[in-house]
Order: C-alpha cells, then structure tokens, then sequence
C-alpha cells in the first residue's frame, strides 16, 4: 500500500485586481470542496494567514499599482514553485492600467481636496505594471476573469501532475 | 477615554498592526499605538490602495462606462453596472424603462445581492461565529467549515452558485457580464432559462430560511455578546421604495438618527449632493461622508442590511417580513445598532432576495422583447442603488461628444467608512486595552470589521497624489518603474 499522498498546498493573493479572479475560481461552485480535498490552502483571502509559506503553486490576481502589492508578489516568488498570473490584470495591468496614460502630478487634488499621506499607506507608483516586470511566471490564465472552467482545468491538470493545458473555448481575453 | 482616532498623549510606545484584514474583499490594514501598560491611545482602519477611476473614466465614451466600471469589484459587479446604467439612463432620455428591460435588471440585481449575501455569510464571516473568534487560525475559515459543517457549507455553495446563474442568464456572464446598457437591456430570459432558475427556487428558499435560523440561534446562545461586541450607535441611512418598503433597486434616500427618528425622507437621487458630502483624512484613501445638515462630526452615518433593515417600514415579502417582526421583537422594538446584528439582517435580506427572484421569475414581462428605449439626451445623470453593501451613487457629466466629463463615486463601504472605525474602537476600549495582543485578540478587531462586509476595493477608486519618491526594480536590478514626490 502506498503511503496517503501529500496535499499540494495552494496560495492565493489580489494584488491590484478586483477579486473577480478570486470570484471566478469561486465559480467552480460544488467543485470547490472536491478541490479543498486535493490541495491546502495557505495565504489566501479566504484564509488568516497572513503570510505565506513554502507552496507548490502560488496564484495571483491583479497587477501592482503600490510599494506593498510589489513586497507581497516578491514573496509569493521566492515561496512558491510554481507562480500564475491570473486574469488580466495580472497578464498586462489590466483596466486599473488605465491610469498609466495620466500624469499622476496632475491628477492633483482632483479627488483629495487633503491628499492622504501617512506612514501607514504604501506608496504608490506611478504607472500599474503587470507583475511579470518584477518577477519571473511560469503560467498565465487569460481573461477578466479567467471563466471557472479554465480554473478547474488548470487546477485539475496541476494536481494531476500533467502539463496544464486549456482546450478550446477555455481562453478568453474579455 | 477618546475617541482613540487620533492619539492624545506621546505616551504610545508600540505600534502594531493587522497589516491585511483577510477574508474581507479589497485591501486594508488596521493600527493601534498602544503605551507600555498596553492602554490603546488610537485604533484606525485605513485603506491603503487607491486606483483612480473617477479620474480615468473622464475622456471615454458614455457607453463604456457600464462595463468598465464593474472591475472596480469583482464581488458586487452587478451593483456598479446597474448603478452607471441607471445614471446613464438619464443621460439618454429614458425616463421610463420598458417593463422588460425593468424586471430582468431587477432580477439581475436580487441575484446578485442573493451570492454576495452568501458569499459572505458562508464563506468569509461564518467561521468567526461558529468556532469563535479565537478559534484556530488554521480551522477559522472555509475549509474548516468544510470539514465540521459539511451540509451547511454545501448549502451555502449552492446559494451562491444560483444567484451567480441568476446574473448569468440575465447579464451573460457571471463576473463582469455587459446585460445593462443605457436605456435598457440587451437580453432578456428565454423560456427555457426562465424555467430552469424557477426549478431550482424551491431549495434555494429552504436553505436562506436555514441561513436565518441558524444565525437567530447564534445569537440566542450567546445574546450577551451578539448585543455589545463592537457597540457604537450611529444615524442610518439607505433608499427606501414605495411606501417606505425595502427596496434594493431603486427608491429615495431616507436617514434616521440613533434613536430611530426620521431625519430626512424622500430625497431624490439627482439632488444627493445637497446632502451629502465627503471629508478626507490623511491617513487614509477612503473618504468619510456625512449628512450636510449635521457635519462632519454628528453626521456620519452606517448603511448596509442593518441600517435597510430598519430603516425601511416593511418588507413587502411575507417571509422576510415575518423575520423582520422577529428581528425587531428581540429586540423589544428598539433601535439596533450591535454590529454581530448585520448578520442576522444580512441573511433576511438574502430570504427576501430569494422571494424577490421568484416573484420576477413568475411574470413573464422577463421574456419580453422591447427592451431599449431613449429620449432627448441631457447632459448629467445620478444613479443611486441599494448594492449589498450599501447605498451606491454614481453620478456623471457627458458631453455632446458622448464623452464623459465628469466622474463621482460614492460605493457602500465609504458610507461605512467612520462606523467601521468606531466598531475597531469599541472593540479595542472593551477586548484589548492592557491585555498582550494575541492574534486570537487581534482577529477580535477583524470580526467587527467583517461584519460590515467591506468591500475594500470598490473603496479605492479615487486617486491621490504621490507622497514621497520610490522605485521598482526587476530582478536584475533595473528601475521598471518609479513614483514622485508631490510639488506641494
Ligand atoms: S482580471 Fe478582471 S476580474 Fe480579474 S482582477 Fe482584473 S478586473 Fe478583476
């Protein structure tokens, strides 16, 4: 008898995303607690820990748009194997990008009359950068959001140990 | 003791922090500076993203706006579709949607305040209540519902999962579809789509009326600590519909004030600028709004299912009317202001969603086909909705370009913003003053907060300026992005 299979631990995170992707994962509905058998969940927005630890696979929504999203995506790299950049805003900046094409010095007090600054915010930077310009990726999952079908078959290929692959009608860009 | 919003004394000489509050949506961090005897001198939530649409949406065409402004939050899309569209509406004449067009945007709406409602009862807060607030951080969330209360979990799965099919069916996708647009809608059901939702209504009744008992009996085994846990009293405020009815889709904007007493009625949307207006802090990219008439100090206000709740004058669903009568006799008729207490009127709000859709689901306007109308274009436009959060205000200018000139936003969480600081407050003053701050203790400050079901990214729309100067380097140390210091 072979020994009870160690369960791949899963990290998950929103960077500069809209937690859409994190919706869309949601999405695979019944199929969730088939998937909270399979795998562990460490850091996660559906968990309290709020630091992650060594992982197998590590996914993340959303591009950088602050001093902290790049600190968190940093460690997301150096603890997990595998890192996927999922849905849009992860890929290329996504609909928060918008922003690149403003001057950030005259967008002024437009919306601040007092502009908020204290210790405690991160800084901002000054365009919405895709995170593979701060660290290497192995995988991305195209769409706003990635559909859950697309999660589910790249979860389930991972888990299974093949190379995950999504067939057609799976990669969407909208 | 202060307010503990800002510290009185230089005596703190420890500052510690949550640096992200989880199984919330969106990013925040909350910070106590406490003394060497461990008194709290101040305790703060602060929104700590900003994103800037208000700002980019300016330049684009009018008809973009329903479907861009949805990536603002992936867990209440449907609200900022359907707010920008109603807007919008104005914008292009239609003063009287076609009963079609109407009905299959309700619907879409009670969907989705029927997942968002689930989601963050059975997914997010759930765990708090059931194995308590200190519990294990390893058990403390979804999984650990999983393994002890595998029916409930299931249940709670499958309700998200119809509101998600709901929005499916009537905005084409479940995230971020494109079903509204100006003037009306692009669809509406089928046969065929209607009959399969109206199968599956039965069950989803059963388990919201489940969702509620299960959150009475929480708080009738431990009524002590449901009452006082994060106990601050506030004004409230919210739409109402006709009659003074529970409305989520579209009313006039009603407040009352702690003890119950109404304040303002009957506002029309267009004029909410007359009373309401934002402050801005420093130490946060969150604005706090307040009531014109009472300022900044006095007027500030919460919304959300327990402000709608009692704000309103019935419920026009007998079930969730029934439940708002409990409600309200548990509390000998009295204001309720305990924030454990958004649970419970969070999940008649999801009961009364469930009859709502089902309601819809039996009038066949739904498959209508007249589905767009438009009249002479004006060139401003307010739409204000009840999302689960909260009250939602969009509000915008467009030009003769088509062009959007003008951008305000004001989502639920802002509202909530000053009543969510006072919650962390109340529970700072009662659970950790003088005590060493374990995490059990610490989570404590999260499960108030919770309670409010923030929506922390939809909060951080606005854009600020830069503060101070940093750089962002690749891995071969390249500069791939840098931010400035302010002139100012
Ligand atoms: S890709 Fe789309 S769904 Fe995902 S975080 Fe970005 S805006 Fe949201």
């Amino acid at each position: 008898m072979s020994a009870p299979k160690r369960k791949l631990k899963v990290a998950t995170t929103s960077l500069a995303g809209c937690f859409g992707c994190h919706m869309s994962l949601l999405d695979i509905d019944e199929r969730i607690l088939k998937l909270l058998e399979l795998v562990e969940l460490d850091r996660s927005p559906l968990t309290d820990i709020k630091h992650c630890g060594p992982c197998d696979l590590g996914l993340v929504e959303g591009g950088l748009c602050n001093a902290e999203n790049v600190h968190v995506l940093r460690e997301f790299r150096k603890q997990c194997k595998v890192l996927v950049a999922v849905g849009a805003c992860a890929i290329n900046g996504g609909l928060p990008a918008q922003r690149n094409h403003l001057d950030v010095r005259e967008c002024l007090t437009s919306v601040y009359r007092t502009v908020p600054n204290d210790p405690e915010l991160p800084l901002p930077l000054d365009h919405v950068h895709p995170i593979n310009d701060v660290v290497r990726i192995d995988y991305s999952l195209p769409g706003c959001p990635p559909p859950a079908d697309a999660l589910w078959q790249f979860l389930t290929d991972f888990i299974a140990g093949r190379t995950p692959s999504l067939g057609h009608g799976l990669i969407h860009y909208d | 003791m202060t307010s503990l919003e800002t510290s009185q004394t230089d005596k703190p000489t420890r500052r510690i922090s949550i640096d992200q509050v989880s199984r919330v949506e969106g990013h925040g961090k909350v910070t106590l500076l406490l003394d060497d005897e461990g008194h709290v001198h101040q305790a703060r939530l602060h929104i700590v993203e900003f994103r800037g649409f208000e700002r980019f949406i300016q330049g684009r065409p009018y008809w973009e706006v329903p479907v861009m402004v949805q990536r603002l939050c992936g867990i209440c899309p449907v609200s900022h579709h359907l707010a920008a569209s109603k807007a919008l509406d104005v914008v292009v004449g239609a003063t009287q949607l076609t009963p079609t067009a109407e009905k299959v945007r309700r619907l879409m709406h009670y969907g989705q305040m029927l997942q968002s409602h689930a989601l963050h009862f059975f997914h997010l807060s759930s765990p708090d209540l059931l194995f308590g607030f200190d519990s294990e951080v390893s058990k403390r969330n979804v999984v650990g519902v999983v393994a002890a209360y595998p029916e409930l979990a299931t249940h709670g799965v499958l309700l998200r999962k119809f509101g998600q099919e709901v929005i499916r069916l009537t905005a084409g996708k479940r995230v971020h579809g494109t079903g509204s647009i100006p003037g009306g809608v692009n669809k509406s059901l089928t046969r065929a789509e209607r009959d399969e939702l109206l199968a599956a209504l039965p069950d989803v009744l059963q388990w919201a009326r489940e969702g509620v008992d299960l959150v009475k009996a929480l708080h009738q085994k431990n009524t002590a600590l449901y009452e006082s846990f994060g106990l601050f009293r506030s004004s409230l405020l919210s739409l109402v519909g006709p009659g003074g009815r529970l409305e989520f889709y579209d009313g006039v904007i009603r407040a009352r004030d702690a003890d119950g007493q109404v304040m303002v009625d009957g506002i029309e949307p267009k004029n909410y600028r007359q009373h309401i207006e934002e402050e801005v802090k420093s130490w946060s990219y969150m604005k706090f709004p307040y009531l014109t008439a009472l300022g900044p100090e006095r007027g500030w206000y919460k919304v959300g299912p327990l402000a709608r709740v009692q704000n309103c004058d019935f419920i026009h669903t007998p079930l969730a009317e029934a439940e708002r009568q409990a409600f309200r006799e548990a509390h000998g008729g009295q204001m309720v202001h305990a924030p454990l207490a958004y649970h419970w009127t969070r999940l008649i709000e999801l009961l009364h969603a469930a009859e709502v859709i089902g309601e819809l689901l039996r009038d066949d306007d739904l498959m209508g086909d007249a589905l767009v109308v438009s009249g002479e274009r004006v060139g401003e436009g307010v739409g204000i909705i009840e999302a689960p959060r909260g009250t939602l205000i969009h509000h915008y200018k467009v030009d003769s370009q088509d062009l959007v000139t003008m951008c305000n936003l004001i989502v639920s969480t802002t509202h909530n913003n000053q009543a969510m600081n006072e919650a962390i407050r109340s529970v700072a003053r009662e659970y950790l003053d003088g005590h060493e701050p374990t995490e059990g203790l610490m989570n404590h400050l999260e499960v108030a907060i919770r309670a409010f079901d923030p929506c922390l990214s939809c909060a951080t729309h606005a854009m600020g300026r830069m503060p101070l100067y940093v750089e962002v380097r690749d891995a071969s140390g390249a500069v791939v992005g840098s931010a400035t210091k302010s002139s100012r």
